[in-house]
């Protein structure tokens, strides 16, 4: 996966902010008695980086025109998945600049260690890492480091045995 | 809550409800602003049918990050250096999530003091579902 331009824009930070529930006025909001002034600029949660999947062209998870999905419509599932699908087992970052509203960063992944645990009721367990860093456009600095390690089960399994 | 973080302490605990009752529309939400269109978390007709859950569940990420509300409202914005956790639960409709971290350690680098966290939110049954670390910048 490759991102070339990831523009870092204020409503996608209130929206994304809304999401997770949290009303920090300094994502933007002022839902609460806390106002900023109006000029301020919002800062990223923590974790929007991974928002970043809007501005893949290749993102698997999102449906394209013309082109099956493989969740529902008439029938319960519009394409067969190739292999099951991957659940998110961990997610690490790394923080080595602010991220803020008005900034633009790309984004480079490359694979990770992978490797193979036995669970009772997950089947095989594949679990797999990607390392993404996400850099300012411009100057080409390192504003986060994101570690991904996810999982592919042999069939649907609650999550606790997967530590 | 904000702005003691320089007399924060090894053994400093605080936590929060992050999530109440979650709905399957802040599931929509978080799909909606991550890019994350996975069906297993909107779609129930698939994830039942198909893929053979009992529900849609909650993107890790969401409870990641509604758990990082906690860290950034003690520590204030932009002052992590790290953030990592591993999902050991799914979240489902109608769960509540507590996120709760504790200093485990105080560390001085140069001229900057750093705190380090283990975090945890569990759901309304006590049960872990998100599970990690984080380091937080401390001032001189």
């Amino acid at each position: 996966m490759t991102i070339e331009r990831f523009p870092v824009e204020a409503t996608h930070i209130l929206m994304f902010s809304r999401a997770v529930g949290d009303p920090n006025p300094a994502y933007g909001g002022a839902t609460g008695a806390v106002e900023r002034p109006a000029d301020a600029v919002a800062v990223a949660p923590p974790t929007f980086v991974v928002a970043g999947a809007q501005f893949d062209p290749d993102n698997p998870l999102r449906p394209r025109l013309g082109e099956p999905w493989f969740g529902s419509g008439r029938e319960p599932s519009g394409a067969a998945r190739e292999g099951g699908g991957m659940l998110h087992a961990e997610q690490h970052f790394e923080y080595h600049a602010p991220l803020r509203a008005g900034m633009e960063l790309t984004a480079a992944r490359r694979d990770g260690q992978s490797w193979e645990k036995q669970s009772k009721r997950g089947g095989l367990l594949r679990f797999s890492e990607a390392i993404t860093e996400y850099r300012d456009a411009q100057s080409g600095a390192l504003i986060v480091t994101a570690r991904m390690v996810g999982v592919k089960t042999e069939r649907p399994v609650a999550q606790e045995e997967r530590a | 809550m904000r702005g003691e973080r320089e007399h924060v302490q090894v053994g400093d605990s605080r936590s929060m409800v992050v999530v109440e009752s979650l709905t399957r529309t802040q599931i929509v939400m978080y799909a909606g602003a991550s890019g994350d269109y996975n069906p297993l978390h909107t779609d129930e007709v698939y994830a039942v049918q198909v893929a053979g859950y009992p529900s849609v569940f909650a993107h890790g990420m969401l409870s990641m990050g509604a758990t990082a509300r906690l860290l950034t409202d003690w520590f204030g914005d932009e002052e992590l250096v790290s953030y990592g956790v591993r999902f050991v639960n799914q979240v489902w409709p109608g769960d509540t999530l507590t996120a709760s971290a504790t200093v485990a350690a105080i560390r001085v680098e140069g001229d900057a003091r750093y705190a380090d966290l283990t975090v945890n939110t569990v759901n309304q049954d006590g049960k872990p579902v998100v599970s990690g670390t984080a380091t937080a910048r401390l001032g001189s």
